[in-house]
């Protein structure tokens, strides 16, 4: 199968209200290039999963809050991009924020079939609101659901054509968790190389997990 | 020398020899600059660094190696490099043998407020929430009070990041020990008194019966 796709093509698998998870740190690891083009087109109410908000209000996912194209966010921290904040006293953006050990787990577990995960993080602070706590061996957890997504745009330094991914240095925070737990996983590619062309040693995700692959431009 | 220089000279006392340190954004950060040279410290970034080191000097700047503020860094020999879930794997499991992080307030119990003013600062809590609920060691770095305003306190009044977890704080005026029944002062400032300590505080200190002063040199 042929994974190579174009932008338009990569576009066609985003709708109003679609939930997206974003790969990235402060827009460090995040594709850019796709942000560009949901932008352009203009998709409405979108729940996005992500660790922030981008670096800024020009970067990264901080280029979708400031389209006002996000309805809901869920995110560890927003406080690098003021216009988040003002959405959300303007009410006119949903944010939980989630501890960010947390949010990895629960992308994690939405990926690779667990119903849940148990942690120690949050144990009573508002984080723990509404959640069930569970003792084991003494000492209280909380139940922290898993996440998934309709579709999970994420980064990588080289894609071969099979969709294995290789991450240049600390660009693969979020990407190799979110590739697991989408129905559709679209990598952009720093630069697409032949299959066979990274080492499988040096494999970081697995290219099963990628359904569509386009090169940065 | 300014309040956040004697913090961070007092603070980097603090490392051991092969601790595994994290270091919260801002003041945290500065710590590092005063670590004795012969200390051998592996710094951790939760973006998903361990051995991460200075500021990436003009010219050498790698666009995909940041730390957890965004910023270009350099990492040391025998860096390793990791997704979000490893990071918080570390911080969550232990292999992180201290924390140092600022506080809004905190409180005679150990518990740490540092990640939201409800209405007024709404940043998130990124990972504090799993550093201090997962690292060996506690310690938070602030300024003795803000703008006037006691921040050791009997109790937090804001949202808690963490419950009864914070070991030792260090002010620019004095170390103190948080013990199961309150703050014990440990160290003080040649430049005050214990009177003005206590009067600056809004929970009472025990003295310890070996007050040293604190020696920032």
């Amino acid at each position: 199968m042929d994974k190579i796709i174009n932008i338009e093509t990569a576009m066609s698998f985003i709708h109003d209200e679609s939930v997206l998870m974003i790969g990235g740190f402060l827009s460090n690891g995040t594709p850019e290039h796709l942000m560009d083009a949901i932008v352009e087109k203009g998709y409405k109410d979108l729940t996005v999963i992500a660790n922030d908000s981008g670096l800024n209000e020009k970067t990264g996912i901080g280029k979708l809050i400031s389209a006002k194209l996000v309805k809901n966010l869920i995110a560890s921290h927003i406080g690098t991009n003021p216009e988040t904040g003002r959405q959300m006293s303007e009410g006119t953006l949903n944010v939980t924020l989630v501890p960010q050990g947390t949010l990895a787990e629960q992308v994690r577990a939405g990926g690779v079939g667990l119903g849940g995960i148990l942690t120690p993080t949050g144990v009573g602070t508002e984080v723990a609101k509404g959640k069930n706590v569970i003792v084991i061996d003494g000492k209280e957890y909380l139940l922290e659901k898993p996440l998934k997504a309709d579709v999970a745009l994420i980064r990588g330094t080289f894609v071969d054509e099979a969709g294995n991914i290789y991450y240049d240095g600390t660009t693969k925070n979020f990407n190799p968790l979110m590739a697991q737990a989408a129905d559709t996983v679209i990598a952009v590619a720093e630069k697409i190389v032949p299959t066979g062309e990274i080492n499988p040693n040096h494999v970081m995700t697995p290219g099963i997990f990628v359904d569509y692959i386009l090169e940065e431009e | 020398m300014n309040a956040k220089e004697i913090i961070a000279r007092r603070a980097a006392q603090e490392v051991s020899n092969g601790d595994v340190v994290n270091l919260g954004i801002g003041l945290p950060t500065m710590v590092s600059n005063y670590i004795n040279d012969d200390v051998v410290v592996t710094l951790q970034s939760e973006n998903g660094i361990l051995g991460m080191g200075g500021l990436a000097a003009e010219g050498r700047k790698d666009k995909d190696l940041v730390n957890a503020g965004g910023q270009h860094v350099s990492v040391q020999k025998g860096a390793s490099l990791f997704d979000s879930a490893a990071s918080f794997g570390i911080i969550r499991g232990g292999h992180v043998d201290l924390t140092m992080l600022g506080a809004l307030q905190v409180d005679k119990e150990g518990t740490l407020a540092s990640h939201i003013v409800p209405g007024k600062m709404v940043p998130g809590m990124g990972g504090a929430m799993d550093l201090v609920a997962g690292a060996k060691r506690v310690i938070v770095v602030t300024t003795h009070t803000a703008k006037g305003a006691a921040k050791l306190l009997d109790k937090v009044s804001l949202p808690p990041t963490a419950v009864n977890k914070v070991n030792r704080i260090i002010t620019e005026l004095a170390v103190i020990d948080v013990e199961e029944d309150g703050f014990k002062l440990v160290e003080i400032s040649p430049d005050t008194t214990v009177e003005q300590v206590q009067e600056l505080t809004g929970s009472p200190l025990k003295i310890d019966e070996n007050l040293k002063i604190m020696n920032i040199a």
